[in-house]
């Protein structure tokens, strides 16, 4: 353990980055049980999902943090090795609430025996190099029927979410109404067709299908245990109090009281910088992250509008996926009459997309010259933040040109 | 070779048909449908786009046909579906213009391996039978040569055809059937080719929105239904310059357009 936190922090001083991935890989090779070994007296935590589980992360650690401390990976360094190297340098009992990629929930589960599992959603991301997400469901009911968690927090309404978690002992079912189904059309369990009509759903060939609810998330409240709690959050949109919901069970069911959970998420203002509203070159812009048609859809729904110009950065990297036909699952036409302007490596791609779309659109360079457009167009009003939504390295690339993460 | 299987063309609009995007339509192959719908009306030519998921009646009328990509299970329960319905199968037969995109090329041949590499029985509408190899699955770009179509109105050139590939078999076209293309980069059929054409059907390993790179097989395949006259031209300048970075891009190998090593150190 020790030897962890020499690493983590000769990797920070030699500028990589926060340390937390180069300090971890060394970390493992010197002990592969060392995550075993960080969480063995401390309660655990562990967040996964397609999206949404940096910002879930986040809201747990602070609704726990109130009464207790918390360590925690929300940076987005979700792999054991980054796991690890977040681990190392807190008190080992310390509570840890752990963002962990869909992939390696088995292998984090099996190591930290966590008693909370929260299991957000799961959907198409990055096929060019990640699994078919009906794999990594079926991943998620083994790893769940090998080491069981005490609690598990789940999505009733993704029957792919729902297929994994009904392996649980216990499961905390959230009415998420989650509208991104086109991944779960297939049973999971006997490959027959789900119908969804209305809030609910089942398949049409076996018994499958919704589970009771135990938490509901409407445009104005969070209900939970018998209790009401008004949103808004200070985090935007429907999808942020579906996040928040996730948070205060787990919460609640780690043995915070809801309401100190809840008002302690009023803090949250930004996470690793979603949504953050800064100043670029003298005009107000508002960061976003949607990497997939899922969080897409999502981000959507967040814009501000009706007529403000829209930013869109997609980039290809590894950490991207190299292949964007992605976008084309995204019903990009939503934007109605905003004029969008197409930047990033795949700047191309977006406008042959928006051109298909009938939307107004326009290819510039850079966010410098995306922003100058943005300031010459008839609809820009300086009180009202631009939205830039980007995909994943796209995004670090904005964040670090306002001052990277807080 | 079929005729244009509309009989009146300015009476009616184009029919098109996505089949099974529930089951098929993995990586955006929804877009086909739409590059097609907004080719035809900025031309003033009228389209009705309908949607048939797995389980429905398939009508047999429509003009045009899309099949997408998917993954393994799905594949062979699309296969089971369009088998029992014979809807594809009669519109076929009537001259319908139908395109297939990866896993949906592998479906319409005569065989194709599912997930455990055992081979299956396809729906027999195109000249080919794909098989399972032992080599790395083929992602990334894909670009070629020499492609064309040849259909009642003659030969289209298509130019190069610009896409992504992503997957495992390989396709061994028939006797009865021609390539659509050459590879230049890439691995496509596995012999060099690239796609397989039995009469009106079209296969290809373009991937997800194949259309949205190559409007002229885009064009192609409605000039099939519609005829040369109403192909008036479209300013495609978008596509343009995403064609010329994605040529480039092919021919530079750039698999990994600038990445760079702190992409690697926050994701892996």
């Amino acid at each position: 353990m020790a030897a962890g936190r020499i690493v983590a922090s000769a990797s920070r001083f030699v500028h990589f980055g926060t340390g937390s991935v180069i300090g971890g890989r060394v970390s493992l090779l010197i002990d592969r049980n060392l995550l075993a070994e960080l969480t063995s007296s401390r309660e655990v935590a562990i967040v996964s999902a397609t999206n949404g589980k940096t910002t879930t992360t986040k809201l747990l650690s602070t609704a726990l943090g109130s009464r207790q401390p918390v360590v925690s990976n929300w940076l987005g360094a979700n792999m054991t090795p980054g796991i690890v190297a977040a681990l190392a340098t807190s008190n080992a009992t310390d509570t840890a609430v752990l963002e962990v990629d869909e992939r390696w929930v088995d292998s984090v589960l099996r190591a930290t025996k966590a008693n909370t599992v929260l299991l957000l959603n799961l959907s198409r991301d990055q096929l060019d190099r990640t699994q078919e997400v009906r794999k990594l469901a079926e991943q998620w009911r083994t790893a769940l029927t090998a080491t069981p968690p005490r609690t598990v927090i789940a999505n009733a309404d993704d029957p792919l979410v729902t297929w994994a978690a009904l392996v649980a002992p216990r499961v905390i079912w959230i009415a998420t109404g989650q509208e991104w189904t086109a991944d779960a059309s297939g049973c999971p369990a006997c490959s027959g067709r789900i119908d969804f009509v209305g809030s609910e759903w089942s398949c049409a060939s076996c018994d499958f299908k919704r589970p009771s609810i135990d938490v509901t998330v409407d445009d104005n409240t969070i209900s939970i245990a018998d209790q009401s709690f008004r949103a808004p959050l200070a985090l935007p949109g429907r999808v942020n109090r579906v996040n928040a919901a996730f948070a205060l069970a787990a919460a609640s069911a780690m043995g915070t009281g809801i309401e100190a959970a809840f008002d302690a998420l009023d803090d949250v203002t930004e996470v690793a910088g979603r949504y953050r509203v800064a100043d670029f070159n003298g005009t107000k812009i508002r960061l976003l992250l949607a990497k997939n048609p899922a969080g897409w859809h999502e981000a959507l729904e967040l814009l501000e509008g009706p007529s403000t110009p829209l930013i869109v950065a997609i980039n290809a990297r590894i950490a991207d996926g190299h292949d964007p036909s992605w976008l084309w699952d995204v019903a990009y036409e939503r934007v109605g009459d905003r004029l969008v302007i197409a930047i990033g490596e795949r700047r191309h791609d977006l406008a042959v997309r928006f051109r298909y779309g009938n939307i107004t659109h326009v290819v510039a360079d850079s966010l410098e010259d995306a922003m100058n457009l943005v300031r010459q167009s008839p609809n820009f009003d300086p009180t009202v933040p631009v939205d830039v939504a980007s995909n994943y390295t796209a995004f670090q690339e904005h964040l670090e040109k306002v001052g990277g993460v807080l | 070779m079929t005729t244009s299987p509309r009989v009146n063309p300015t009476d009616s609009a184009v029919r098109i048909v996505s089949l099974y995007p529930d089951l098929l339509g993995t990586y955006g192959d929804g877009g086909n449908a739409v590059v097609l719908s907004r080719r035809l009306e900025w031309r003033g030519i009228a389209v009705e786009h309908i949607t048939i998921d797995a389980g429905a009646p398939i009508p047999d009328s429509a003009d045009l046909y899309l099949v997408g990509g998917g993954e393994d299970g799905p594949q062979v329960q699309a296969t089971r579906e369009l088998e029992l319905s014979q809807g594809l199968h009669r519109a076929v037969d009537k001259g319908a213009v139908v395109l297939a995109i990866c896993a949906g090329m592998q479906i319409l041949g005569h065989r194709f391996p599912d997930a455990t590499g055992t081979s299956r029985e396809g729906l027999g509408l195109l000249d080919c039978e794909t098989v399972r190899v032992d080599r790395p699955r083929a992602v990334g770009e894909l670009l070629t040569s020499n492609a064309h179509l040849t259909t009642p109105h003659g030969r289209i050139d298509l130019g190069p055809l610009t896409g992504f590939e992503n997957h495992a078999g390989r396709t061994i076209p028939g006797p009865n059937s021609t390539s659509l293309a050459s590879v230049e980069v890439g691995e496509g059929n596995g012999d060099g080719s690239e796609g397989v054409v039995t009469g009106t059907v079209v296969g290809t390993y373009l991937h997800g929105p194949a259309l949205a790179r190559n409007p002229r097989l885009a064009d192609a395949l409605l000039e099939w239904v519609v005829g040369p006259n109403a192909m008036s031209p479209l300013d495609d300048s978008d596509i343009d310059a995403l064609r010329t970075e994605r040529f480039h891009a092919a021919r530079d190998h750039e698999l990994a357009p600038r990445r760079s090593w702190r992409d690697i150190l926050r994701r892996s």
